[in-house]
């Protein structure tokens, strides 16, 4: 192998990415905006307010008015758990219908009141827990258990400090197959393959060019990242920040290599989309980069942990939120190292060169 | 065959023979090229001369035949050959975005030896373009490009396939002097082309090819003495009509041989002043009008058409 062409390789590359400003804007802008709008999303903020409707009670009914005014009692203030106001008898399914309550009080003869909320909705379960507690405290109900509350916004669990390592993952397999699979099925489309194939071009230097290019830029979308993360997000990064650049390197290498196998063969850019498409979608949904992967059933674990999305975000979270260390994260490592050899040789078998 | 003339032949093609399909692109080619001679593969479209380039260049392989390029096969010395041969493909886009210099340092550092860049730069002449990026070059400087890119590992055999294929006239030219230049520094080289006179100006000796066989082979002189007349007419019917038999004209003195066209008749002929007064009087005396009446010194197309009854640029 000589230094030189697989440096000159790399260096073509590097160039031609960098001089197509429209893909550099969506590497590095796109996670960004993406993070951004996350933030503004899941900001810290005061808890949840119950979304509470009562019919209006009819005039002399004294209990109704009595239920009427305890919720309203309950609503003034600055933290107050829920706000209350009062509907004609004949919107209630209109109010309930568009969600603009999450709970309607309807008094009833006798003194009772029903309920009228979808049960398949948190926030409805929860404003009929607090209206339920509120009407039961104003008729005289007892708490007997004595409690102190501590709450905690830890730095760490937020959804933010969840989604960002997803979105790093994520986005390290998205640039690394698409770039890849892009260039090749370009070059390949116009010839340039078959005349590079003609030349006494090493094809592993040829492939490694691809994969080594991608570490480049890894650099360069883990800095922006990770300090958009720290900087702005205030997402902790608890683990050393060799072992995450380590693992981030790897799975880039490795999804790099899966670039390289799925673009071996198609002449067409339409045709590598397919089926890029075919293979990322399934790790969107099921890696974890959204919400746990642990959601899914146990039967499809084996085949969730086995994907090299899972691996790689699972690898960065660990990371990331809980400090962790090679001595943790070697089985991911070792997965992506394996997702990394076996792609690369058999896109070295299968490259179709013209 | 003595070992002496083999080893000087850069190129050696027997009985070679590649199909797609139900096509036979190539059927039964042979071909020898001497070393320091520039070959020319002169044919119409889909003779079978890129299909056997690309063979020889060792991008395709054959369904039989041999194939011994300096000396060696594909099979045991791929990589050897590809250090020392120099290989211009028919349509080949280099990469947009890469300067002229970036694209000849990539390529440069495939090769174990070989020339300096600025040094090619200066043999096609792209010296003041080598910042200028590829997606900005004009057709002929891409092409020059592309020659740089086969001559920056100082080949001992270069192939050229269709090097002027799209290309200005005054684009032809200069990659003609281009390889003018070449053939002095003494460089075999293999080029096919469809253009007779890119073949005559360029090429030592030609083999014409015509549905994947080499149907005639010489310098292009002995192919055009072969022809027996040095010279052609072109005679043009108003009509579309052939008021003479072409049997009649064979028989006038000094015509070689001739054939009857869409539009009339060619004549290969030893002199035109001994046939044209002939040829005038049967017009009188028939009271036929021509409508057109050319000559021009015979070429490679006339031997083609002489060989096959199609024109070159048919296909």
């Amino acid at each position: 192998m000589r230094i030189a062409s697989l440096r000159q390789l790399t260096l073509a590359r590097f160039r031609e990415f960098i001089r197509e400003p429209e893909a550099v804007f969506w590497t590095f802008v796109f996670p960004l905006l993406l993070a951004g709008g996350l933030a503004i999303a899941f900001r810290d903020k005061a808890p949840e307010q119950a979304i509470v409707a009562i019919v209006a009670p009819a005039d002399g009914d004294s209990v109704a008015m009595q239920t009427a005014a305890a919720l309203t009692a309950a609503a003034s203030g600055t933290n107050a758990p829920l706000r209350v106001r009062q509907i004609a008898s004949d919107s209630v399914d209109d109010v309930l219908r568009t969600g603009t309550v999450s709970l309607v009080v309807v008094p009833q003869a006798g003194g009772g009141v029903e309920y009228r909320y979808d049960d398949a909705r948190p926030e409805a379960r929860a404003a009929r827990q607090v209206t339920d507690d509120v009407l039961q405290r104003a008729r005289g109900r007892r708490d007997v258990v004595p409690v102190r509350e501590v709450t905690i916004s830890e730095r760490g669990s937020r959804y933010i400090d969840f989604f960002v390592p997803g979105l790093l993952g994520m986005n390290i397999m998205g640039s690394s197959i698409w770039s890849l699979a892009f260039a090749i099925v370009t070059q390949r489309n116009k010839k340039l393959l078959k005349r590079l194939a003609a030349t006494p071009m090493s094809r592993l230097e040829y492939l490694l060019s691809f994969v080594l290019s991608r570490l480049v830029f890894l650099g360069l979308e883990l800095a922006v990242l990770l300090g958009f993360g720290a900087l702005v997000l205030d997402v902790p990064i608890r683990g050393s920040i060799g072992t995450l650049v380590l693992v981030a390197f790897v799975g880039a290498a490795a999804f790099g290599a899966i670039g390289l196998l799925l673009s071996s063969r198609s002449r067409t850019v339409e045709g590598v989309s397919g089926l890029t498409n075919f293979v990322m979608l399934p790790m969107w949904i099921f890696s974890g980069v959204f919400f746990s992967s642990a959601n899914f059933p146990a039967v499809i674990q084996p085949v969730v942990q086995a994907l090299p999305l899972t691996a790689l975000v699972n690898g960065l979270r660990a990371i990331m939120l809980q400090g962790a260390g090679l001595d943790v994260v070697w089985p991911q490592l070792m997965l992506l190292g394996a997702y990394l050899v076996v792609s690369l040789a058999v896109a070295l078998r299968i490259f179709r060169w013209q | 065959m003595t070992a002496a003339e083999i080893s000087t032949l850069a190129l050696e093609v027997l009985a070679l023979k590649k199909s797609y399909g139900d096509v036979k692109a190539v059927n039964g080619l042979d071909l020898q090229v001497p070393t320091g001679q520039c070959f020319g593969l002169l044919g119409p479209n889909g003779a079978g001369k890129t299909t056997t380039i690309e063979i020889c260049e060792g991008l395709n392989t054959p369904d039989s035949g041999t194939v011994r390029v300096l000396g060696r096969t594909w099979d045991r010395d791929a990589d050897w050959l590809r250090q020392r041969l120099g290989i211009q493909l028919q349509e080949t886009q280099l990469a947009e975005k890469l300067s002229v210099l970036e694209t000849l340092q990539l390529f440069r550092s495939f090769y174990v030896s070989g020339r300096t860049i600025d040094d090619v730069l200066d043999l096609v002449q792209m010296g003041e373009k080598r910042a200028a990026r590829v997606g900005t070059l004009s057709g002929g400087q891409k092409q020059r490009l592309a020659l740089a890119c086969a001559l920056v590992g100082d080949p001992q055999l270069l192939f050229l396939d269709e090097p002027t294929t799209g290309l200005d006239p005054q684009s032809r030219r200069q990659l003609w002097t281009l390889v003018e230049g070449l053939k002095r520094e003494g460089r075999t080289i293999l080029l096919t082309t469809h253009y007779m006179d890119e073949a005559e100006r360029l090429c030592d000796d030609i083999a014409i090819v015509d549905h994947g066989t080499v149907i005639a082979r010489g310098s292009p002189r002995t192919l055009i003495a072969s022809l027996g007349a040095d010279h052609v007419i072109r005679l043009g019917v108003a009509d579309g009509a052939h008021p003479v038999a072409i049997a009649d004209l064979l028989t006038i003195a000094d015509v070689t041989s001739g054939r009857q066209t869409l539009t009339g008749y060619e004549l290969r002929v030893s002199s035109v002043q001994a046939v044209l007064p002939s040829l005038l009087a049967m017009a009188d005396t028939r009271g036929i009008q021509w409508s057109e009446l050319s000559t021009h010194s015979a070429t490679l197309e006339d031997v083609f058409v002489a060989l096959t009854g199609r024109e070159l640029r048919d296909g």
